[in-house]
């Protein structure tokens, strides 16, 4: 369970995100969508703690990501927008690190270790340096980084971004097998797998929520496409518009 | 203390898989095996040319404590001020240009334990390459009769000087995201560390002692000439932690609100 709080980051002058607030459920993934720039990888890097907020807070399981940090960051795995690989490290390596940086028991690193490679398809890269692998297979191991301590939250900056469709494709279903009891949360572009794979949407745009709703409880018959931009475009300023009004109009207008 | 070990082991063992480590360490034996070669070299001579004397006096004077190892570990000193920013400026500044700062400070860690690992990875490598170097009293210890306790005196000395550079680099390099900016303001701050007292000659004063005070060379030639004062350890201990306050500070500044 995530909930996001009231976020508010500035730097400096330049307020990134304001006021943002969402919940994700236990079970559940949902897709964090907006346009290039809109606050995602901000709001991303402070539920997981990296960076902090100006206000506001967010809670990983009810343990707040500020005031209890070590604890909440011990139940989060997090995929970075880049992954964050060791380039003269070989993979396996790599990831026995990653496993004991994250607590997992000595004992367990090995079963751990060879669990991430099997679901991540890395099983015949284990040996590989991290700095020679293509973009999709660092993708891979970034994922197998994130998954390696079998978090119950998990947080993933665009894990798709820069893959082949058919790696695309394998991603999704990894990370639709992976949901279980687990709370993921993952930002995409890509409308689509929003669609695909998610439970819930939430778009931001301008550093504000514009949407937040259950896939299931979208209007039938509009495409997610049409939500999308609809929702970032109208906002740019009107700061009440909520999420019934943006659904509202788009129902509106195919009527 | 665990998670500062992770880390250490993953410093460690990332000095070696690149070719920086190696290059550093042949530098620095290098060096030291020319400079011990050229004032054996020097010594021998200067041996020769007082035995032609027929002076007993002079000749026990010539001490290979003093004509050798003690000049050779001041000359370590300065290449090691130029060295340490090779090893060190690394440390923080890749993880941050990489990415992988994101992975280190999202992790259940504390960024003491971060700080402290890669202190001990460097001050580790720092004490294999002085190790290392140890060959050369080795070979007097061998040959000739020179004074042990004086030549252990003079390399932990070097250690400890090796490892207050270690971590003022480690500070350096946690400010910026650029290696060349982190090495360059390290060997900056070494090098004013070795002549800092120099408009200090003569006078007295509040600022003269302070400045006298905070002069590396002054307390590492102590150490070499075979004197283990606790003020000289205490010197550089202080000069250790500081630095690593300065650095935990910097990282934990992420963090601030």
């Amino acid at each position: 369970m995530i909930e996001v709080k009231n976020l508010t980051k500035a730097y400096g002058n330049f307020v990134a995100v304001k006021d943002v607030s969402f919940k994700a459920e236990n079970g559940s993934i949902l897709g964090f969508l907006g346009p290039n720039g809109a606050g995602k990888t901000t709001t991303m890097r402070i539920i997981t703690g990296y960076m902090p907020a100006t206000a506001g807070t967010v809670l990983i399981d009810g343990l707040d990501i500020f005031s209890q940090s070590l604890e909440a960051r011990r139940k989060i795995g997090y995929l970075p927008e880049s992954p964050p690989l060791y380039p003269d490290m070989r993979v396996e390596a790599y990831l026995r690190f990653v496993a004991k940086l994250r607590g997992v028991p000595r004992a367990k690193i090995e079963p751990a270790l060879e669990h991430v490679l099997e679901v991540c398809g890395l099983t015949d890269m284990s040996h590989r340096i991290c700095g020679q692998l293509s973009k999709g297979y660092r993708q891979r191991v970034g994922l197998a980084q994130a998954l390696i301590h079998d978090p119950p939250v998990l947080v993933l900056d665009e894990p798709t971004i820069g893959l082949d469709p058919r790696q695309i494709h394998e991603i999704r279903g990894l990370i639709h097998d992976l949901k279980g009891n687990r709370t993921v949360v993952l930002s995409t572009h890509i409308l689509p797998e929003v669609s695909q794979i998610c439970d819930k949407v939430v778009i931001i745009a301008d550093g504000r929520v514009v949407l937040e709703e259950y896939l299931k409880k979208l209007p039938a018959g509009i495409s997610l496409e049409d939500i999308f931009l609809s929702a970032i475009t109208k906002e740019h300023h009107e700061d009440g518009a909520s999420a019934e009004e943006t659904l509202e109009e788009v129902g509106a207008g195919h009527a | 203390m665990k998670n500062s070990l992770t880390i250490a082991g993953k410093e460690l063992s990332g000095y070696f898989l690149q070719p920086v480590a190696y290059v550093v360490m042949t530098v620095f034996l290098l060096l030291g095996g020319f400079f011990f070669f050229a004032l054996l070299r020097y010594f021998e001579v200067t041996l020769t040319a007082y035995s032609a004397m027929q002076n007993p006096e002079v000749l026990q004077r010539l001490n290979l404590n003093e004509r050798v190892i003690e000049p050779m570990l001041h000359n370590l000193a300065i290449v090691l001020v130029i060295l340490v920013p090779a090893i060190t400026m690394r440390s923080f500044a890749e993880e941050k240009r990489t990415g992988t700062y994101e992975l280190l400070l999202t992790a259940p860690i504390r960024t003491g334990e971060i700080v402290a690992g890669k202190f001990i990875a460097a001050a580790a490598f720092m004490l294999i390459m002085i190790g290392l170097a140890g060959m050369f009293p080795l070979i007097l210890v061998a040959f000739g009769n020179p004074e042990v306790g004086v030549m252990f005196s003079g390399y932990l000395g070097l250690a400890f000087l090796a490892i207050s550079f270690v971590s003022i680099g480690l500070f350096t390099s946690s400010l910026t995201q650029n290696q060349i900016i982190a090495a360059i303001s390290c060997f900056g701050l070494l090098l004013l560390l070795f002549v800092i007292s120099w408009p200090a000659q003569g006078g007295g004063g509040l600022l003269v002692g302070l400045v006298r005070y905070l002069s590396l060379p002054d307390h590492f030639a102590q150490m070499v000439t075979g004197v283990i004062d606790t003020r000289d350890i205490v010197y550089f201990l202080s000069l250790i932690f500081v630095a690593l306050f300065l650095t935990q500070r910097s990282v934990e500044s992420a963090r601030w609100r």
